[in-house]
């Protein structure tokens, strides 16, 4: 059992850190990039392939860098850091996560290779209304006609679903289950229209009326692939989130230093120590659960329950960190003008993109009864 | 990085795993998964045992009965003890006056002290509380003056778990009262506990046990060698002493096995027509503690690979914390799980109330006690906010 990083990882986290901290250690930089679309930096999306991040987990025979869970880790927390709104979670995890376990050869040379390289961004087609966190779909169906397929129907909201050039789309098959399809960001009987979200993100509602689609991989049902691919995309957003939370802490015990009210600084007064003290015991918990569950990932064990464990304390750590990082401010926390509530603000996003907490705790309470106890470092997770 | 044991620490784990259950008598353990406190003889047959297969002080220095054992294996003993239902070496012993008696004393009463310590054939206690003196113990009024070759003591301690039964008692008191400041002037002294002038009344808690007491010292005449370090230099061996007690404080292993009794007994429980471990919301309750629980083994293990040199890690604070939560969150879990049966504490024979459930609300008021022992849980957080947050 060994929960340290090496010297390379430890090296990879300072050039992650160094790249992004040049665009947004400047909070007003992030507020600027954010306010007009595609809602990211492409420059900065360049430097990051540039770096490799965006080929980071896929193989290097497909333009990738072949590394492994513990990095991608590195580089989620180190955007959570500084808030970085570069989709890498949502292009790169997920959607290219789930080319990388589903595609063909073919589709993993010609596709990760242009994520890896940045020119190509594509998004996880998935969600739809009236749909809360399943694997499955059912609003987008798919026809085969003479060997080809189209889609139809509504999916929202798909994260950066205007700015994605492929998407990779989930739709009910006609023989059931829910199958997995490559779409054109040009393709004829696409209709998509972007928007901004609370956090400075971009989704859209993408609409399908007969686009012709190609099966990812070799067709048939994939939920088990989705779940899987949810699953390490919720483990990156645990990184992402303590990488948020860990600001917000850090922000909010300087102002505490700081901030001067009935002529002391505000560090004067027990009540909000404490709370920022229980802060870091939220910080701490999070952190642990989120590297261990990188690390079930790598080890080959339960990623979806890992997941599930993760997204749960994740879940209600953000939030508590979140809500009180902007109490402890005070007014000036709920403002678009300081940094401190855009890191409430993005909590939140993930706490709703991939399940809440409560979504996490259904899952391991409808299994709680089947074994004693359990152990991190042992089956099913090691 | 690498989620499993290595073989080696797999084998110490196995090893562990089947000493604790195979060589501690089996009487003891099933008192302890009945949620029932091991009496002395309990305590006295289970360290001795553990002493004599070199288990009972691994942490200690090596010429003395230590194994110079990493933290994990630390972490692994006394994880797998706890799961075994095994009671632990008694710390006022293993973890509290025999470090400092290692670490402060002197040739003479480390020879004379620590091998009785280790086989418990001395059973200490803890003299440090007083009535005005709890969370700020360097406030602490116990004076002993000097008189030719000995220590005249009067005062009072408190708290004092487990002192009837004890051989002997550690305790702090005030050597120099003009010192500027009030850490300054205490010094450490040991005396036996039917010294003329100790007497101990037992405080009743409120799950009917006398795990507690008073103590008053008056007139107490301690000799010289009797002092433990340096004179008015005490409070450095009780800093050193309350770090230590820190360490392994949050019960993880103890607290596990009290979650999976939950699950058993919610499963055997009846609610609606159906167990309750299948009612919703319980499951999502037990879901919820045993995530938070799993957050904080990793932590623990986190704490421990960081904490090499011996020294506890600041975040030990938050093991503390958040380790003293989860034992009160379970058993109030219990004892909702016992619902209407739990007011029947102290029922005897002919009463139908299973055993589980009578103890169910004692234990839970018992345990209120874990949030405020060891450094309560509000001088954690001045802990966490001034020596890691720099508040």
């Amino acid at each position: 059992m060994d929960f340290t990083y090496d010297s390379e990882q430890n090296d990879l986290r300072e050039a992650v850190a160094s790249l992004l901290a040049r665009a947004y250690s400047d909070s007003e930089n992030r507020r600027k990039v954010t306010t007009t679309d595609p809602g990211f930096d492409e420059k900065v999306w360049a430097q990051l392939a540039d770096m490799g991040l965006l080929g980071l987990p896929f193989a290097e025979e497909h333009g990738g860098m072949g590394a492994g869970p513990v990095e991608v880790a590195i580089v989620a927390e180190e955007i959570g850091r500084v808030l970085a709104p570069e989709p890498f979670v949502e292009a790169v995890v997920l959607a290219g996560g789930l080319i990388d376990a589903v595609g063909t050869d073919a589709q993993k040379g010609e596709l990760l290779e242009a994520i890896a390289g940045g020119t190509s961004l594509p998004t996880f087609a998935h969600a739809e209304i009236g749909a809360r966190w399943t694997p499955t779909a059912s609003a987008v169906t798919a026809t085969e006609t003479g060997g080809s397929w189209t889609l139809s129907g509504v999916k929202e909201p798909v994260p950066h679903g205007a700015r994605a050039d492929v998407l990779v789309v989930s739709a009910a098959l006609p023989g059931g289950g829910t199958g997995l399809f490559v779409v054109q960001g040009d393709a004829t009987g696409l209709t998509r229209t972007g928007y901004r979200n609370h956090d400075g993100t971009r989704s859209a509602n993408v609409r399908f009326d007969g686009t012709p689609a190609t099966q990812l991989g070799t067709g048939g049902d994939q939920t088990q692939a989705i779940e899987r691919a949810q699953a390490v995309a919720r483990i990156a957003y645990a990184h992402e989130s303590v990488g948020a939370m860990d600001t917000a802490l850090r922000t909010t015990v300087e102002y505490l230093k700081t901030r001067k009210q009935f002529g002391v600084t505000l560090n004067k007064f027990q009540a909000l120590n404490f709370r920022a003290a229980d802060m870091y015991v939220s910080l701490e918990l999070a952190r642990s659960i989120a590297l261990w569950a990188s690390v079930v990932q790598l080890s080959d064990g339960d990623v979806v329950t890992a997941a599930d464990r993760a997204r749960l304390t994740t879940s209600r750590t953000g939030r508590h960190i979140g809500k009180d990082a902007i109490q402890l401010h005070g007014g000036i926390g709920v403002t678009a003008e300081y940094k401190v509530g855009h890191y409430t603000s993005r909590l939140t996003a993930i706490d709703h993109l991939l399940g809440d907490g409560d979504f996490a705790a259904d899952r391991l309470a409808a299994k709680v009864g089947s074994y004693p106890t359990v152990d991190p470092i042992g089956a099913p997770y090691a | 990085m690498q989620l499993q044991l290595s073989p080696e620490m797999q084998a110490f784990r196995e090893e562990m795993r089947t000493f604790f259950t195979t060589q501690v008598p089996k009487e003891i353990r099933d008192k302890g998964a009945a949620r029932h406190h091991p009496t002395k003889e309990d305590f006295v047959t289970t360290q001795r045992i553990l002493n004599a297969a070199g288990l009972a002080v691994p942490h200690w220095p090596v010429e003395y009965g230590g194994r110079d054992w990493t933290p994990l294996q630390r972490h692994i003993w006394r994880e797998e003890m706890q799961l075994a239902h095994v009671p632990e070496p008694l710390a006022f012993n293993t973890s509290m006056i025999g470090p400092v008696l290692a670490q402060f004393g002197n040739q003479e009463q480390k020879d004379r002290f620590l091998a009785k310590t280790a086989n418990l054939d001395i059973w200490w206690c803890q003299g440090f509380s007083e009535p005005d003196a709890g969370s700020d113990l360097a406030g602490l009024r116990t004076v002993a003056v000097q008189d030719g070759d000995e220590w005249v003591v009067n005062g009072q301690k408190t708290w004092t778990t487990m002192g009837q039964h004890a051989d002997w008692i550690f305790c702090l008191a005030r050597t120099d009262p003009t010192a500027e400041k009030k850490q300054r002037g205490i010094s450490m002294l040991v005396f036996p506990m039917d010294t003329p002038g100790v007497t101990l009344r037992p405080i009743e808690l409120l799950d009917g046990g006398f795990e507690v007491n008073e103590v008053f010292f008056e007139d107490v005449r301690v000799p010289s060698e009797n002092l433990i370090g340096e004179v008015n230099k005490g409070w450095d061996q009780a800093k050193f002493l309350l770090g230590n007690e820190r360490v392994g404080i949050a019960r993880v292993g103890g607290t596990k096995g009290m979650l999976a009794l939950a699950k058993e007994l919610a499963r055997e429980t009846t609610y609606n027509g159906r167990p309750l471990l299948e009612d919703p919301r319980y499951a999502s309750r037990i879901a919820e503690i045993e995530n938070e629980l799993v957050a904080l083994e990793l932590t623990a293990l986190r704490v421990v690979a960081n904490s090499a040199d011996g020294k506890p890690h600041p975040a030990s604070s938050v093991l503390k914390l958040k380790g003293s939560v989860l034992q009160q969150e379970v058993t109030e879990l219990i004892v909702d799980i016992a619902g209407p049966l739990s007011v029947a504490s102290f029922a005897e024979e002919g009463s139908d109330v299973p055993d589980w459930a009578r103890v169910s609300a004692p234990e839970y008021l018992n345990y209120r006690k874990v949030s405020i022992y060891g450094g309560s849980n509000e001088v954690q957080r001045v802990i966490i906010s001034g020596t890691i947050l720099g508040l």
